[in-house]
């Protein structure tokens, strides 16, 4: 007892001496982790419950005072309602498949080589282009009048006119598929990359190797088991994310009937108000069709192992890979390059003059397109601009505090926290957005800046998270100590070393959460009301009218900002920072 | 440096589950060393923790540490002005090496041209004169080591504790950084704890020597 007395002594209050002082930040960092799961669970709890409420009935706005399953059953009612459920878990399990698979070829096929580096360079950069951004530009390519059948024509194919093919909006959903699996990819592919340090993977392959195995062999039977289950958490965000797409779905996705997000969004803008019980009602099937899609998802988790196990211990060596490792590549490189040319053919199309068919490029360039689009640009531009900045300073704070109390109680919550930041990207948005949005009407929030700064937070502040939280843990604390021992308080050392020394890492982050912003079609339309636009919004309702040239601007444009954000996050503390080698990465 | 006080270590024990990893119960004169001898990882560097205010809270300790009449261990970290020179100069980085001093001398001097005219002081007293506005990354492992000296000298330390300091030197290097840090220490009347499993160290130190774990 007495020794345990003498340790509260020895140890101030048994957390580190230092911190739980008037030198420290007390309250602030006291509270930023309740705070930041509130701004994480709290719309998403109320959102849904607001969705839940409707879906029975329950809507005093609109009279509706009555719990009834009638909207479930007119919900069944709709013409091709199942086939959209069914377009929505098969497009987003066949998404995630093939970017994993693609993934896990060309990682195990090229780990360690040199065109491993050399995709890491590539595809890192192309996380920021928005998923809208991507979607216009893959359809700029591949539509029948797009670029690809443009230079083959009409040398190679005869056709002086567009063929007559449903290539995109096919009923199918392949082209939206594409779509999705070439944005999937990079951030699978940079997820991977910061889950790699934490598994033996060079000895392990070594070792595979050494024993006759091949690249990719040696790879699954050895790295993947541990690094997937790094992974999981995004891939399982990968697979909610494709069943719930909307800004992708409209631009590439299948029409009669549309996936189920599309149809619910239809229900949801349409004139007659009671169509809402119906959209959220719908927003319920989506989560259980989300729901469903993991609970298929582990169960093909459980047959990969099998499979991989079976071959595994009868010892295949599959030592002749070649085929297979060239597939991984080839999907990863094609990913890269569609996403690097569709956003050329959005540039080439938004100064495009007179563009005819079959020319592979236009005849004239103008600044029309631009010069029209600017005066109409300024406000949904400024809107964006402050959206983005708001949500991922905010997001940037918030996860300062709470690493900083990390730090404090060295607790960093483990498991649990990591799971909490990933619920808002595996529960599917539209099911808790429609009733975020009755919250934002309740609160005279709609259509108000601050309003579209939490929604966006909501999804901000995860990837902000975890893009900062490594650099901050694997910070060498005997920095801090020997600040403390020169006397230094712990604000002083935070801020005179610390913050500092990671300036370049809480950029990016910032520049992270920015993109994210940027990117964001239904948190903008649902609680934006119609009142505020952003450029994501803007380019995604242009998308049915089809205009190639005022797309272009739009979905540039969409893809230039986080491109700036990124550049500015890298040169600024080069900047600051010049003549610091030991600062650079 | 006229408040040279010796350091008393009361009856300090660590353990971790219940396992003792280090007793000491020793006092340790203005000026000089005692020297804590054991191999990586029996838990020799707790006690450097433990003084200067970073245990981790795994640790269980008990036992005073005091500092003259002051105790230290209510202390928390930044009021215990125990200066601490780690294996690596751990020169901040985005810091000039100017600067790298200038950050630690007293706040009492608040004047900025006071602190600097101080830490350009400091670098002519280890023949750095001129190299203030450098690139601390650019000088050279024996060069990094006095401004390492330096800076932990003008922060007017209490003691100093010396967490295998040399043990990333080359052999030549090591015996002159060695015998500047001590000469140093004497001159200053610091107490000073090293921690090291280099018995050349202990040696160097001549003080007195405490075992740790089973070698």
């Amino acid at each position: 007892m007495a020794a345990a007395l003498r340790c509260r002594e020895l140890t101030v209050q048994g957390t580190t001496p230092g911190i739980e002082t008037g030198a420290g930040f007390g309250p602030l960092t006291r509270h930023a982790p309740a705070l930041t799961i509130a701004v994480l669970v709290g719309p998403i709890l109320f959102g849904f419950l607001g969705t839940l409420l409707p879906a029975f009935g329950y809507l005093p706005g609109l009279g509706g005072m009555t719990f009834t399953l009638s909207h479930f059953a007119d919900l069944t009612d709709v013409p091709g309602i199942w086939r959209s459920v069914g377009l929505s878990l098969v497009t987003g399990l066949v998404t995630t498949l093939i970017s994993l698979l693609l993934l896990m070829l060309f990682v195990g096929g090229h780990l360690g080589g040199r065109l491993f580096g050399l995709m890491r360079r590539l595809l890192a950069p192309l996380l920021a282009v928005p998923h809208a951004a991507t979607a216009f530009g893959l359809a700029f390519l591949i539509a029948p009048s797009g670029e690809i059948v443009r230079l083959v024509s009409p040398w190679l194919t005869g056709w002086s006119r567009p063929p007559d093919l449903f290539i995109i909006h096919d009923s199918m959903g392949l082209s939206m598929i594409a779509g999705l699996v070439v944005k999937e990819i990079p951030f699978l592919f940079l997820v991977t990359l910061a889950a790699l340090p934490q598994v033996p993977h060079a000895d392990s392959m070594r070792l595979g190797r050494s024993l006759g195995y091949g690249r990719v062999a040696s790879f699954t039977y050895l790295v993947w088991p541990s690094l997937y289950r790094q992974i999981r958490l995004a891939v399982l965000a990968v697979l909610a994310y494709a069943t719930s797409v909307v800004d992708v779905a409209l631009i590439l996705g299948p029409q009669l009937p549309a996936t189920l997000p599309v149809r619910l969004i239809e229900w949801m803008n349409d004139p007659d108000l009671s169509m809402r019980y119906l959209a959220s009602a719908g927003a319920v099937l989506q989560l259980l069709t989300t729901l469903a899609a993991i609970m298929i998802w582990l169960g093909l988790e459980r047959l990969g192992g099998v499979l991989v196990a079976a071959f595994r211990d009868r010892g295949r060596r599959l030592a002749r890979d070649g085929a297979a490792r060239s597939l991984g590549l080839g999907g990863v490189a094609l990913a890269a390059l569609t996403i690097v040319a569709g956003i050329l053919i959005l540039a080439v199309w938004s100064v495009a003059g007179l563009w005819q068919f079959p020319d592979a490029l236009p005849s004239s360039l103008t600044g029309r397109s631009w010069m029209r689009a600017v005066p109409r640009l300024v406000e949904p531009l400024t809107v964006t601009l402050a959206v983005a900045t708001l949500s991922a300073g905010l997001a940037v704070l918030l996860t300062l505090l709470c690493l900083e109390r990390e730090n404090e109680t060295r607790n960093s919550g483990g498991t649990r926290a990591l799971m909490l930041l990933y619920l808002p990207l595996i529960v599917p948005q539209i099911s808790f957005l429609f009733g975020m949005q009755y919250c934002a009407i309740l609160g005279g929030l709609d259509g108000s800046l601050s309003g579209m700064v939490i929604a966006h937070l909501v999804f901000v502040l995860p990837y902000v998270f975890l893009s900062l939280s490594d650099p901050w843990r694997s910070y060498d604390r005997r920095y801090e100590t020997i600040a403390a021992g020169l006397g230094m308080g712990r604000m002083r050392t935070v801020f005179r070393i610390r913050l500092p020394m990671l300036s370049r890492a809480i950029l990016t982050a910032f520049a992270v959460g920015f993109a994210v912003s940027i990117g964001q079609y239904l948190p903008t339309v649902m609680i934006g009301a119609g009142r505020l636009t952003t450029i994501t919004s803007e380019a995604v309702a242009l998308s049915a009218g089809g205009n190639r040239r005022v797309i272009g601007v739009y979905a540039f444009l969409q893809t230039i900002l986080p491109f700036l954000a990124f550049a500015i996050a890298t040169a600024l503390p080069g900047l600051l920072f010049r003549n610091r080698r030991g600062l650079r990465v | 440096m006229d408040r040279a006080t010796g350091l008393r270590l009361e009856n300090i024990s660590i353990s971790l589950e219940g396992r003792e990893l280090i007793a000491v119960d020793a006092t340790i004169a203005p000026g000089e060393v005692l020297t804590v001898m054991g191999p990586s990882g029996s838990g020799k560097s707790t006690l450097i923790a433990c003084v200067a205010g970073f245990l981790d809270p795994v640790f269980e300790a008990s036992g005073r540490i005091l500092s003259g009449d002051t105790e230290l261990t209510s202390l928390p970290a930044e009021a215990r002005h125990a200066g601490i020179l780690f294996q690596d100069p751990l020169l901040f980085p985005h810091l000039s090496v100017l600067d790298n001093i200038a950050i630690a001398v007293p706040q009492r001097i608040s004047g900025r041209n006071e602190r600097r005219d101080i830490a350009r002081a400091a670098l002519e007293r280890v023949d750095l004169a001129g190299f203030g506005d450098r690139d601390p990354d650019t000088l050279s492992g024996g060069q990094k080591a006095r401004v390492a000296l330096q800076r932990v000298t003008v922060s007017e330390p209490r003691l100093l504790l010396l967490d295998e300091p040399f043990s990333k030197l080359d052999s030549a290097l090591r015996g002159q950084v060695r015998e500047m840090v001590f000469d140093h220490a004497r001159a200053a009347r610091l107490p000073v704890i090293l921690v090291t499993h280099d018995g050349a160290d202990a040696e160097a130190a001549n003080g007195r020597i405490i075992a740790v774990g089973s070698l």
